[in-house]
């Protein structure tokens, strides 16, 4: 019997359409289907395993907007091997795709309430299709609040896409910096700080938060001192993928496979292995 | 249930054989009975038998004819099904572009002969993992499609097994093509047969055999009987799960990992352990690439490694994450233990940790009131 | 006061304090206003009051000698700034500048000290929330240290 072996392990090309420097070390890779097969359906907070031919392969969240598929765009940083020869690639490169893999934000159950979106770093890139998804339908929310902590104001990340969000009446943007650098007029301080007065009503909101593990940590224990509750909190977490396909085993979280239980997770569902050390 | 008697035995290769089937069997060597590639009934481990014990296996040649008096050595069936290594895919670069060469695969027909009910279990195990989630494994379903299952009733259980505690034999358990207990009774050698499918059926129509009688039925009954009798250990699997995940602080991870050399050899002679790794490798040109797969293990300090670090950079958290996997979260993956109780991460471990001495270990203090994950 | 009591009421620094005590602290107040890029202490000076934010933004910075003023952490309406008068030498620590038009409640430290030694659970009071305060702003100041966002990657084992 003859069957393509690869089966669900074989990329498919992409012609890199854009590249965008972020900042100093984050890029977004804006990408176009090859062939006449795809375009690139996804859900916000889902991600991608992208190929880069002879470097390697590794898990990329999307932050482009769902509601254009033609083009996807993802967004990271350079922290290795292959993230250092995704840099080097440019507009006409072919790149290879698996995916989209994973959970997503539920923003439906954000339907009537307040939506706390709270975002570190790199960890805004897998939240912006969620804003550009509850913005496309602001009137299904009540208030919707973003809080962004970054490290310096040279970090901050998708600047365009900030000057059109503070310049909304029906959207609360608050930024923050670790660092002050020159002229910055604006917080300093880490993003917790902002949620104690953040204004969101905590019996009616649900929070999305998307950063480093300790500021997920810190940002959960903020966000209950107000009154949320644990099934109300959404965090997206990360592990060591090699397939996205949950056949590998790398990528498992006390029972849960990050690429397909995950990466976003009900907070309760994981509470009791959280702020466990090395699980 | 059928008999057919040992000088017939070999037609029975040779009807797997002519029906095309690659023949898969154990095997001496290297002072251990592994699986390999057999021709004939000639080359089975006539006689030989086995002693195990935590970090220890010996081979011993008895004064019996018995083809299957061994219990499971360091190999199991996995190896064929998923094989350790394997190219997935080649692919060339032109200027800016790449394509990716699609492999196609004539999955082999392999017969298994000497399949212990452990080791169908884990068959099993693997089949939920591999074939029933959201993505299948293309290479092993095709493999498993093809596998014709010549399953073996063990009738001395290895000093280390413990297959009644984890539900898991010694009896074999569907689904199989073929199931034998081997009898010597005396003079008498012969195998009482069960067929288990339409394959298995067409097989034993091939091979000389008479209906079973009584005797002979009752006494395979009874060797079943006396073989459950006969574990080398126990482990209560009751509330393992919930002992487990709320253990994940209990002393004995410190225990476990002072003697722990993280070495991997329990993943790999485990017949569930599934992980793997994905090696992207180009030649020197840089032009060609391609993407291998091979076996990996939670035992290795890369294998928890995302940029800034290792999530279990020691060696007490990664003994931890195999057995609490094993045994716990392994029940809310797939609905089954990961453990079939064969006991050869005991045998192989070079300091003999046992798991089953672990379990209770931390099992002793009872089980903490406190919530479990969901 | 009366008129400070309010604004006191509703600030969160000064939740569940019992009114007896709210007004023995209104007595010390003032309300005072800063224009942006007004500075509101310096570090060194003697240390005399305690601000309650009401409106606006402050910067707290520290001098770094060749690299100039460093901003260390904002604060917002419904924080505090300042506790340098109540740990002796009483002498700011760092200085405060409006960021924009700030509105706040000035409560004379010496003042405040003065009735706290008079009325120990007034003291209590204070601490309690003061050690609260204390807390949050180290666990923030610890997370700005560990320059989370930039976490060096580590180099890969060898095997």
């Amino acid at each position: 019997m003859k069957n393509s072996i690869a089966g669900p392990m074989q990329p498919v090309p992409y012609r890199i359409q854009g590249f965008e420097r972020e900042t100093h070390d984050t890029f977004t890779l804006e990408l176009k289907a090859d062939d006449k097969v795809s375009q690139l359906l996804f859900s916000p907070g889902q991600f991608n395993m992208l190929y880069v031919f002879g470097a390697g392969e590794i898990p990329i969240s999307i932050s482009s907007d769902p509601a254009y598929p033609e083009s996807i765009k993802h967004t990271t940083r350079v922290v290795g091997k292959v993230t250092k020869a995704m840099h080097a690639l440019k507009p006409g490169h072919t790149i290879g795709v698996r995916g989209p893999f994973g959970s997503s934000w539920p923003l439906e159950l954000g339907r009537g309430k307040d939506v706390v979106v709270i975002a570190g770093g790199i960890g805004l890139a897998p939240l912006r299709p969620a804003l550009f998804d509850l913005l496309a339908h602001r009137q299904r929310y009540h208030r919707i609040i973003l809080l962004y902590g970054t490290r310096t104001p040279r970090d901050i990340l998708f600047n365009r896409d900030f000057k059109r969000w503070r310049s909304y009446s029906d959207l609360n943007v608050y930024i923050t910096v670790d660092r002050a650098i020159g002229a910055w007029q604006g917080n300093v301080g880490v993003v917790i700080k902002l949620i104690p007065r953040a204004p969101f009503d905590p019996s009616n909101a649900i929070a999305l938060i998307c950063g480093p593990e300790v500021m997920m940590r810190f940002s959960i224990e903020a966000l209950r001192q107000r009154g949320i509750g644990s099934e109300n909190i959404f965090v997206s977490m990360e592990r060591n993928m090699k397939c996205g396909l949950g056949l590998c085993g790398h990528c498992q979280y006390g029972p849960y496979f990050i690429c397909k239980d995950g990466p976003v997770f009900r907070y309760d569902r994981i509470e009791s292995i959280f702020n466990k050390v090395e699980v | 249930m059928q008999v057919v008697d040992r000088k017939s035995f070999d037609k029975l290769l040779d009807a797997l054989q002519a029906k095309g089937f690659e023949l898969i069997g154990p095997v001496v060597r290297d002072g251990a009975i592994v699986y390999d590639h057999i021709e004939s009934a000639s080359e089975l481990p006539a006689g030989w038998t086995d002693r195990q014990a935590p970090g220890t296996y010996r081979l011993i040649k008895g004064n019996h004819a018995a083809l299957f008096g061994y219990s499971v050595g360091p190999h199991s069936w996995k190896k064929f099904l998923l094989p350790p290594t394997q190219r997935l895919w080649r692919s060339s670069r032109s200027g800016q572009d790449f394509k990716i060469a699609v492999e196609a695969e004539k999955a082999p027909r392999y017969a298994f002969i000497g399949v212990r009910a452990c080791e169908l279990q884990a068959i099993s195990v693997q089949d939920t993992v591999f074939l029933a989630g959201p993505f299948t494994e293309p290479i092993y379903q095709s493999r498993r499609e093809e596998a014709f299952i010549v399953a073996v009733n063990c009738n001395e259980p290895g000093g280390n097994c413990f297959c009644v505690s984890m539900k898991a034999g010694p009896k074999v358990a569907g689904p199989f093509d073929l199931a034998l207990t081997e009898v010597l009774q005396g003079d008498d050698h012969y195998f009482v047969v069960e067929a288990g499918s339409e394959k298995g059926r067409a097989v034993l129509a091939d091979v000389p055999h008479r209906p079973a009688g009584t005797t002979e039925t009752q006494i395979s009954e009874k060797l079943a009987k006396q073989a459950a009798a006969k574990m080398g250990r126990t482990l209560d699997a009751t509330h393992i799960k919930e002992l487990l995940y709320r253990n994940l602080e209990h002393p004995r991870w410190d225990d476990v990992a002072q003697r722990c050399l993280s070495c991997t050899n329990c993943t790999l002679v485990c017949p569930t352990c599934f992980c793997t790794t994905v090696e992207d490798v180009t030649d020197l040109s840089g032009e060609h690439a391609e993407r291998w797969r091979r076996w990996d293990s939670c035992f290795t300090m890369d294998f928890s490694y995302i940029h800034g670090g290792y999530i279990r950079p020691t060696v007490k958290a990664r003994y931890r994450q195999w057995m609490t996997h094993k045994l716990a979260s392994w029940i809310d993956q797939f609905g089954t233990s990961g453990c079939v109780g064969c006991g050869r991460c005991i045998t192989w471990c070079p300091v003999g940790i046992d798991i089953t001495t672990e379990a209770k270990a931390i099992g002793a203090d009872g089980i903490p009131a406190s919530p479990v994950i969901e | 006061m009366k008129t400070l009591k309010a604004p006191l009421r509703e600030h969160p620094f000064f939740q569940d304090l019992s009114d007896l005590h709210l007004e023995t602290i209104a007595g010390c107040g003032r309300n005072i206003q800063f224009a942006a890029g007004e500075t509101i202490f310096q570090e060194g000076q003697e240390a005399d009051y305690f601000y309650v934010i009401r409106h606006g933004r402050v910067a707290l910075d520290i001098h770094g000698s060749h690299r100039g003023a460093i901003t260390i952490e904002t604060v917002e309406a419904g924080e505090i700034i300042g506790w340098s008068w109540l740990v002796p030498p009483y002498r700011w620590r760092f200085s405060a500048r409006a960021v924009v038009k700030t509105r706040a409640i000035a409560l004379d430290g010496r003042c405040l000290r003065g009735k706290c030694e008079q009325d120990y659970q007034l003291g209590y009071e204070l601490f309690k929330r003061f050690a609260h305060v204390f807390s949050e702003r180290l666990d923030h100041t610890i997370l700005q240290l560990l320059d989370i966002y930039c976490e060096a990657p580590i180099k890969k084992a060898k095997r």
